[in-house]
């Protein structure tokens, strides 16, 4: 089974796609790094590769985890198989 | 396990190279024509030209001397010719260089004028030339060895898989005793307190959060955004990486899993307690980054990155990697070593961090890399303020 996308910890809130070719509706598998477990979910974006893909529906104000870590706030709702980038993504930082 | 001995050019005080440049040194910006006209005269020498050196002063000043003498006393270079304006400060760049045993001798254009000058440096590079081409490189051991990192055009396949490769180096030679360097203090913000917890004793953990906090004081000082715009990059958020922390997070994968840091250096600074992993205060911006890893004698690079940084140096041979299959493909001439397969599950990071090794020490050995075969050779002085 082809792996679509990967996450680092079983933490994290985000994916990161490593194929090229993630479209709406796809049947994404993911691979969870840490515990080198297996996840699948329909994808709802066409998200490019490196892009975030949400794991789960993360509301505004959501602290989002990767590494196991925080990493940004959501600043606009997503649902789960959604692109996750600047438009719905900030840092606390500066 | 890879191979752990290379063969390496032994200098006047013991350390090793991995290359014999023969380097025509300008001291400031007005000497770099002469350099330059000294390294077209002489085949196989190496003009460093760059954009300052006057009316420096205080740290940047020092920083300005540290950088350049540490880059003539680099291993990596045989012999040094030095061109400045005048004597005085082209003399404290000659006898800081000096101390190495290395040979090297100034040349100072007021009251000579570039065409004399250049007569007369061209003879000594001719001389310094065909002395190095007749070094002989040797078995050394990878105790002898300095390595830096530093990442660039990141994306978040560097965090996945290409900086992991390197911290899997870094956790594989720091037993054996090789000497190591990180730096990008900025792009350490978010995963600040996470780097604080690998400094090897609390002394170190304090400079480090001093080091770090000051900087924060630097871009919270001439901020007019949320950095934004230049942190993460452009080519960065191409790739996918949206926040500072997020590339914090996979830019601190280059440690490895184990090793601690044991010092806090200066920029361009050299390491002074043994071998170890050092980190170094640095620009992010991965010209400046690496010219003040080679000023502190490093002589290898490893430089993972995402959507294809092609960075180079005159001196300090940096080695690509690359995990995302897309720059691997369509930038291959810049990547040393593909490790994609991670992504695809078809190799380990215990595997790829094997095969990084294998091409480091056949750079050590003599092997040319990307950058060096396409010419990338930038060395850039890093500023701290405004001249006098």
């Amino acid at each position: 089974m082809p792996t679509d996308f990967i996450v680092h910890d079983k933490a994290d809130t985000v994916g990161v796609v490593v194929v090229e070719d993630v479209e709406p509706g796809k049947e994404v598998t993911g691979w969870i790094m840490e515990t080198d477990e297996t996840i699948r979910f329909k994808s709802l974006d066409a998200v490019p590769l490196g892009h975030k893909i949400a794991l789960r529906d993360l509301k505004v104000g959501d602290t989002v985890l990767k590494y196991g870590h925080d990493v940004g706030r959501i600043v606009a709702d997503v649902g789960q198989g959604r692109h996750v980038h600047v438009h719905n993504l900030k840092t606390k930082r500066w | 396990m890879a191979q752990h001995s290379f063969f390496g050019y032994r200098r006047e005080n013991g350390r090793v190279g991995i290359r014999n440049h023969v380097v025509i040194l300008p001291l400031d910006d007005l000497s770099n024509a002469s350099a330059e006209a000294v390294a077209n005269n002489i085949k196989g020498t190496l003009a460093l030209s760059h954009a300052y050196g006057r009316l420096q002063f205080g740290e940047d000043l020092e920083l300005h001397f540290r950088t350049l003498i540490g880059t003539g006393s680099n291993p990596n270079v045989a012999a040094c010719v030095v061109i400045g304006i005048e004597p005085s400060w082209t003399g404290r760049v000659v006898e800081g260089i000096a101390k190495t045993g290395k040979p090297v001798v100034g040349f100072a254009i007021e009251g000579h004028g570039d065409i004399n000058t250049i007569a007369a440096a061209s003879r000594k590079a001719q001389e310094f030339v065909q002395w190095a081409s007749e070094k002989q490189r040797e078995s050394c051991s990878i105790k002898e060895l300095f390595v830096s990192t530093k990442c660039g055009e990141s994306d978040t396949t560097s965090g996945l898989a290409s900086c992991p490769t390197v911290g899997n180096l870094i956790d594989k030679l720091d037993p054996l005793g090789a000497t190591t360097c990180f730096g990008e203090t900025s792009e350490l913000t978010g995963a600040e307190i996470v780097c604080a917890g690998r400094a090897a004793s609390p002394e170190v953990k304090k400079r480090f959060m001093q080091v770090f906090n000051a900087y924060q004081e630097v871009i919270d000082r001439h901020k007019t955004s949320d950095l934004s715009e230049s942190q993460p990059t452009k080519g960065n958020i191409a790739g996918g990486l949206t926040t500072i922390e997020e590339k914090a997070f996979g830019n601190l994968q280059k440690i490895g899993r184990q090793t601690k840091f044991i010092d806090v250096l200066k920029p361009a600074e050299s390491p002074a307690k043994g071998p170890g992993l050092y980190y170094m205060d640095t620009s992010s911006a991965a010209a400046e980054c690496v010219t003040l890893q080679a000023a502190a004698g490093f002589v290898v690079h490893l430089f993972p990155t995402g959507q294809g940084n092609v960075i180079g140096n005159p001196i300090e041979p940096v080695i690509k990697l690359t995990a995302n299959p897309k720059t691997a493909r369509t930038m291959s001439e810049h990547i040393d070593l593909d490790v994609s397969g991670i992504l695809r599950r078809e190799m380990s990071l215990d595997e790829a961090g094997d095969r990084l090794i294998d091409i480091m020490i056949r750079t050590c050995n003599g092997r040319l890399t990307c950058a060096e075969a396409l010419g990338h050779r930038e060395f850039v002085m890093t500023k701290l303020y405004q001249s006098a």
